[in-house]
């Protein structure tokens, strides 16, 4: 009995992995295509006007940018010395890490469109007010 | 649930054979370009591999050990406080790309556990604990204690606004 349940779970793993094969695979493929074409100069380069419009942006182009949240720090720590405010940057690192538009596809094949679309534009907004909480809070208390 | 299955295993395939189109066209305008982003794929595929055996033996778990009520009990409905807490430190320990989880969270989800506390889940690996030094050298120790003590409260308000979806499911 045990082994039969052992064989089935086994069988069922299995399958679910294959189906998750093609979603790791194609997502490997496209977030390195991502970061090959476009370089961090093209994003560095957006930056400048207002600080909520360097916050949409610094969100915008994290919600895009993929790869290891190591990245993001190293990227982020780029940008604010080549003068980009702490506010797009924060907004940058958060949605590198919450918001997933490139993983779009693979989540909404997996978790469903409808709630899939609905967190990515939680996380997203969720980014920018973490951005301008974090550095008026540290600016308050500072 | 099995047709919603098949489909999400044929969106896949479908997906990658979008994918592999996309490195034929680009391929055919710049060869270097695309070759860079294949041997970079590579890179990143033998990091995440340890993470999706992890993935896989957990999936074996919770298919083996986790019955509907139970998730129902801790991670459903009538889970209170304890499913918010289990939602976000599962959240915080759980390491490597975001799409190795989504299987998992689809296993978890089909057994009942609710939409919120997936979207917890999900916010909760922004916190990422083993970086956390390389964050203080980069950003300072007051920034990177603010900002976490941020996304942890962000995680659980992305479950709140996520039982808005709950409750039109």
């Amino acid at each position: 009995m045990q082994k039969e349940r052992l064989q089935a779970s086994l069988k069922k793993t299995v399958w679910t992995f294959i189906n998750l094969l093609p979603i790791i695979i194609g997502m490997l493929l496209l977030s390195s295509l991502v970061v090959t074409v476009f370089p961090e100069e093209l994003s560095t380069g957006l930056f400048g006007s207002s600080e909520a419009l360097d916050a949409l942006i610094g969100a915008s182009v994290g919600s895009i940018a993929v790869g290891h949240p190591l990245a993001s720090y190293l990227l982020g720590g780029e940008f604010l010395k080549s003068g980009v405010s702490l506010v797009a940057v924060t907004a940058f690192i958060v949605s590198w890490v919450t918001v997933g538009v490139v993983q779009l596809p693979a989540e909404i094949l997996m978790l469903g469109a409808r709630f899939a679309i609905y967190r990515n534009v939680i996380c997203f907004f969720g980014a920018i007010a973490i951005a301008f909480l974090t550095v008026y809070t540290l600016k308050l208390f500072g | 649930m099995e047709q919603k299955r098949r489909k999400a295993g044929l969106g896949g395939w479908l997906f990658l054979l979008l994918v592999l189109a996309v490195y034929g066209l680009i391929g055919a305008i710049d060869t270097e370009t695309a070759g860079q982003a294949l041997g970079f794929s590579a890179k990143v595929m033998q990091n995440v591999l340890p993470v999706l055996v992890i993935v896989f033996f957990l999936l074996l778990a919770a298919d083996l050990l986790l019955e509907p009520k139970w998730i129902k009990r801790n991670l459903g409905r009538e889970a209170g406080i304890k499913g918010w807490f289990m939602a976000v430190v599962g959240g915080v320990l759980a390491a490597g790309p975001i799409y190795a989880w989504y299987a998992l969270l689809r296993e978890l989800r089909e057994k009942g556990m609710r939409a919120s506390l997936a979207a917890v889940f999900l916010y909760s690996r922004a916190l990422k604990l083993p970086l956390l030094p390389l964050m203080i050298h980069y950003f300072g120790i007051n920034y990177t204690l603010l900002l976490c003590l941020y996304l942890l409260g962000f995680s659980i308000l992305s479950g709140i606004l996520m039982v808005k979806f709950e409750d039109h499911e």
